[in-house]
């Protein structure tokens, strides 16, 4: 065997690096586990009233027992089936419990999350139309508004908006109308909204289907789906499962999915796993439709996507079966109460009907209301004119079922002080 | 003779649906501390669904043994070597999942006060900086999700350069070696694809670079150390074939596993570079995903990058989102920040030294395959490989025996297989990359395996066509699967 | 394998018959093996037009997907619905049971250009 150096000694003179790389040497577990601690010691671990895409939920403990399984933890895509018939079967099982959420027919073994969903929604509706423009609601998720601009800007999609009632807080159907035409591929709309609001999403699909364009449904709480009618008059859904026990992480990983009519199937993006039998006739599962995905498709693949967020979808798949079919509707009436227990006392400025999440106005200024609960190390609510101006002066806030009595009313006090 | 697995029973297991029983359930509420509110009266009737039909009920022992028990239908690289070329299936520390995990870190909200959150940002700007250091460009956005994400990314920052410049173009340079996502993602940002021919050394062809780049090309995707293993020789002056009209180059970070502490792409001349945490950096492939693909690029790219930005702010950090040339978002929030903690911990571990030995086992240890491996299979493209080697299944084919088979038969002998048929250039092609953490004994085994096939080819070749055996679920019916589509239980 | 000599043959592996200003078009036998089992079909619409030398669909197989290019010019009058359930009838009898579109030619000059089963034969041949 060559001696270490001519193993590189091919390479060009000119591209080589002829000095140690400036990094600082190697250091123990302990001293990697100490500088993490420091870290973390400098982000508050308070409780929280922030929502606005990511939820804190309890994340019960089997799902990092099952997540920290070396077999799931390491394992690779299961492209070789024989092997991989662990993730293949939790995948499979996670495909079935979408569906039976969502209502939808098939759904993928997920994206990379929420936000990036969208767009793959968006060019999966403008293949099935051969239409082109977008219309989305301004209340859907703002920066799930600004991914889909960032995609559909090389992709020859307009993205229009429409607006939302001033009142109501839910989208302005008048205004959605005024703006579908035969050219509108799909109309976009996110229930619960960003400002906590259950949309009308049967008149939205309503309207999008008179034209001819399909309905895309948003999820950003998937808690939600545990109570809320699921969007059966949708055409595409897309969502967020961060909620099923997906730490916050400071804004990921995260898992997204994709789920739609069984006619829609061959136009999805992102891997899917199919049942099938082996050589002896035994059940066995593999990934499958695979001429859609970019390996083989290339250049005219549904998607550029590689990735699954496998162990983030198994960790979901996790927390979705240990609440189960009772659990999960009784963690979402909690959630529900908890919610209301706190907005009936701070007046929620909208007057649609809410879930977990709503917009409230302080007798004084946001800022004001959240430097006073940082006092008491409390983390307040989302002030809103970063996203919205017109609403400046108002906060949106969340309240699950990690949310104590205590922090609310503490919260109650400061806003009506 | 196979001396790395020997038969044991594997338990059987159903389908969670097929567990479930009504009633049961795994997780139990705290008591409500408000009162409780009835669903119908706040949100109205119609707003409220019926039950989940078919949604499993089951115990919390149901749920541990279930997912135990399908876990031990894995194999995973705490099993074993995983050979699969530019995957980087290198061991994934646990002292990673350890400091992700840390509350302050793990449940840090993306909007909580920048005050709050100076711990989160620091780390970012910490692996900014070594990525940076490795990579030997100017600037990073560490937003993208995966690889692919940030391909798109670059192929963005990209178009957005061009455009500034008054003409986006209309082409993208792929060479024929390249991984699929290359033209996926070139085809997702709006730009029409041309391949590049490599040469007959399995390098890109200077001359048919030369012609194909014209005033409509924006940029040269390229993957360096290319997709057989070999670094492109005449990559400064495919670089300035590019840079002299005006276009620009894109390096695909896939094989990194064989720069790192060797060679910067920033100075061989690489303008945009996308890096995949979960091959070089070491962070878990979790089946799948989830991924990271930070995106480095050179001054004159800097103005485009996603928001938001690391700005230092006196002696804080905050995130900029004032900047009028981004191409915008390409994800909510930062970037998978979990992600991000577990690759900084990973270059924290080795340092710059420690990352420098890595890439030497790393490319040593695919020699040493290389060279073991060399009588006994066709290696179309004899130039030096580094992290990873191409052979091709020419001999065997003769037998009847196809690389996909010989990947199959690999199973029983207690490996995952190697990557199989890829790159599309070389034909049945056997792409193998052990990375550093393979002992000598693990490649040992790895050989002598392949070396025994070979001669099983040669006497009972059905023995590896009919792979694999001795496996609990032998070869899926992929035809049925894709021909009458099942995609999810049904009762 | 025999190919019918009432049928005229392209070079990328499709096959056409013609009737009158009707042509029915297939891929060959060559091209069903060299794809292996077939998994899925795409064709168009009826009423979509075809152009001589563009694709109108594809084929694919678990592992790969192949485009079909239409010899002639003219508008698809017929499509074959029975590949949707049983794409496997490309493999069992793609010169027969398994055509893919039939269309209204515009003009017969396109067809004059194409192989005969005598050339395609030796065009196979010499390709494998």
């Amino acid at each position: 065997m060559q001696a270490r150096d001519e193993l590189f000694a091919h390479l060009p003179e000119d591209v080589v690096l002829h000095r140690p790389l400036d990094l600082p040497a190697g250091v123990s577990e302990y001293e990697i586990v100490e500088y993490f601690k420091a870290r973390a010691a400098e982000n508050a671990t308070w409780p929280s009233f922030l929502g606005a895409g990511v939820y804190r939920h309890f994340r019960p403990v089997v799902v990092d027992t099952v997540a920290s399984r070396g077999e799931f933890l390491t394992s690779y895509t299961p492209y070789q089936a024989e092997i991989a018939q662990g993730t293949l079967t939790t995948i499979f099982e996670f495909q079935t419990m979408i569906c039976q959420l969502t209502g939808m027919d098939v759904a993928n073994a997920s994206m990379y999350d929420g936000s990036t969903a969208v767009p793959e929604a968006a060019m999966m509706a403008a293949r099935v139309t051969g239409r082109h423009r977008i219309l989305a609601a301004r209340t859907v998720h703002p920066e799930y508004r600004e991914v889909l601009r960032t995609y559909a800007r090389n992709q020859g999609m307009p993205v229009e908006e429409f607006g939302y009632d001033p009142k109501s807080g839910g989208i302005d159907l008048a205004d959605l109308e005024s703006r579908l035409n035969r050219e509108t591929a799909a109309v976009i709309i996110q229930s619960p909204n960003f400002f906590g609001i259950v949309e009308q999403v049967n008149a939205a699909a309503e309207l999008a289907h008179k034209f001819g364009a399909l309905l895309i449904f948003v999820f950003a709480e998937a808690v939600s789906l545990g109570l809320l009618e699921p969007p059966a008059s949708a055409d595409i859904v897309v969502g967020e499962l961060q909620s099923f026990a997906i730490s916050p992480s400071y804004g990921g990983p995260f898992a997204g999915i994709v789920a739609a009519r069984e006619k829609f199937l061959r136009q999805m993006p992102g891997r899917l796993v199919g049942q099938s039998v082996d050589t002896h006739g035994n059940r066995a599962f593999c990934l499958t439709l695979s001429t859609r995905e970019q390996h083989i498709r290339r250049e005219k693949a549904t998607s550029n996507i590689c990735t699954n967020q496998a162990l983030i979808a198994l960790m979901a798949t996790v927390f979705m079966t240990l609440y189960g079919k009772e659990g999960l509707r009784e963690l979402a009436v909690q959630n529900l109460s908890k919610a209301h227990y706190l907005a009936r006392k701070l007046q929620p400025r909208f007057s649609g009907p809410y879930f977990n999440e709503f917009v409230a106005v302080p007798n004084v200024p946001v800022e004001e209301v959240n430097r006073q609960l940082i006092d008491r190390k409390i983390i307040g609510g989302l002030p809103l004119d970063r996203f919205y101006p017109e609403l400046a002066g108002s906060m949106l806030l969340c309240a699950t079922e990690m949310s104590k009595r205590d922090d609310m009313d503490a919260v109650i006090t400061v806003f009506q002080a | 003779m196979i001396r790395k697995v020997r038969k044991h029973i594997v338990q059987n297991e159903p389908l969670i649906f097929e567990r479930s029983s009504p009633g049961k359930n795994g997780c139990q509420l705290p008591a409500l501390d408000v009162p409780l509110v009835d669903p119908a009266a706040a949100l109205g009737a119609q707003n409220v669904r019926g039950e989940i039909e078919g949604f499993p009920e089951v115990s919390e022992v149901d749920v541990i043994r279930h997912f135990t028990r399908l876990s031990t239908w894995n194999y995973a690289i705490d099993l074993g070597m995983y050979p699969l070329g530019s995957c980087t299936m290198k061991y994934n520390p646990r002292v990673n999942e350890l400091v992700a995990r840390l509350e302050g870190l793990a449940w840090a909200h993306p909007y909580q006060p920048e005050a709050l959150s100076q711990g989160a940002l620091r780390i970012m700007q910490r692996l900014a900086g070594a990525l940076l250091e490795i990579t030997g460009m100017d600037a990073i956005t560490l937003q993208p999700a995966a690889g692919a994400h940030g391909e798109l990314t670059g192929i963005l920052l990209v178009r957005a350069l061009l455009e500034s410049r008054g003409n986006p173009r209309k082409k993208i340079l792929i060479p024929d070696s390249a991984h699929g996502t290359n033209p996926a993602t070139a085809a997702i940002a709006g730009y029409a694809v041309e391949n590049i021919r490599s040469n007959d050394q399995g390098l890109i062809d200077l001359e048919a670079l030369c012609k194909s780049v014209t005033d409509d090309v924006a940029a040269l995707m390229v993957t360096n150390p290319n997709t057989l293993g070999v670094f492109e020789e005449n990559i400064v002056k495919a670089v300035e074939i590019l840079h002299a009209k005006g276009a620009l180059v894109y390096m695909d970070g896939a094989n990194m596993n064989a720069l790192v502490g060797i060679a910067r792409p920033g100075d061989f001349g690489i303008d945009v570079m996308h890096l995949n945490l979960h091959k070089t950096f070491s962070t878990p492939h979790g089946g799948g995903g989830p991924g990271g693909g930070p995106v480095a690029v050179k001054q004159i790219l800097e103005p485009f990058l996603p928001i938001p930005c690391l700005k230092s702010s006196g002696d804080s950090l905050t995130l900029d989102y004032d900047r009028p040339q981004s191409i915008g978002k390409v994800r909510a929030f930062y970037g998978n920040f979990g992600v991000l903690v577990r690759a900084l911990a990973y270059i924290l571990a080795h340092g710059g030294d420690g990352l420098r030995n890595a890439t030497v086992d790393a490319v040593m240890n695919a020699n040493y395959i290389r060279h073991k491996l060399a009588p006994y299979f066709d290696l179309p493209y004899p130039r030096p490989n580094m992290h990873e080697v191409v052979f091709s299944d020419d001999f065997q084919s003769k037998l009847g025996v196809r690389t996909g088979d010989i990947a199959k038969r690999l199973i029983d002998y207690g490996f995952h297989p190697y990557t199989v048929s890829f790159p599309l250039i070389v034909h049945g092609a056997l792409m193998i990359e052990p990375t550093e953490t393979e002992s000598k004994q693990e490649l040992d085994l790895f050989i002598e395996a392949m070396i025994d096939i070979c001669g099983e080819i040669e006497k009972t070749p059905e023995l590896v066509t009919q792979a694999p055996h001795d496996v609990r679920t032998t070869r899926v019916d992929e035809v049925a699967a894709a021909r009458k589509p099942v995609l999810r239980w049904k009762p | 394998m025999n190919y019918p000599a009432d049928f005229s043959y392209t070079k990328e592996h499709e096959w056409v018959k013609v009737d009158g200003n009707t042509a029915t078009i297939g891929i060959t036998d060559h091209a069903q093996h060299e794809l292996g089992d077939i998994v899925y079909v795409d064709l168009p619409k009826v009423g979509a037009n075809a152009e001589a030398g563009t694709t109108f669909g594809s084929v694919e197989s678990v592992k790969a997907v192949s485009d079909i290019f239409s010899p002639v010019t003219g508008e698809i009058v017929e499509i074959n619905e029975s590949l949707a359930s049983a794409p496997e009838k490309l493999n069992s009898d793609p010169h027969g049971e398994a055509w893919l579109i039939r269309v209204r030619m515009t003009g017969h000059e396109e067809i004059k250009q194409l192989m005969t089963a005598s050339e395609y034969q030796e065009y196979v041949g010499a390709e494998s």
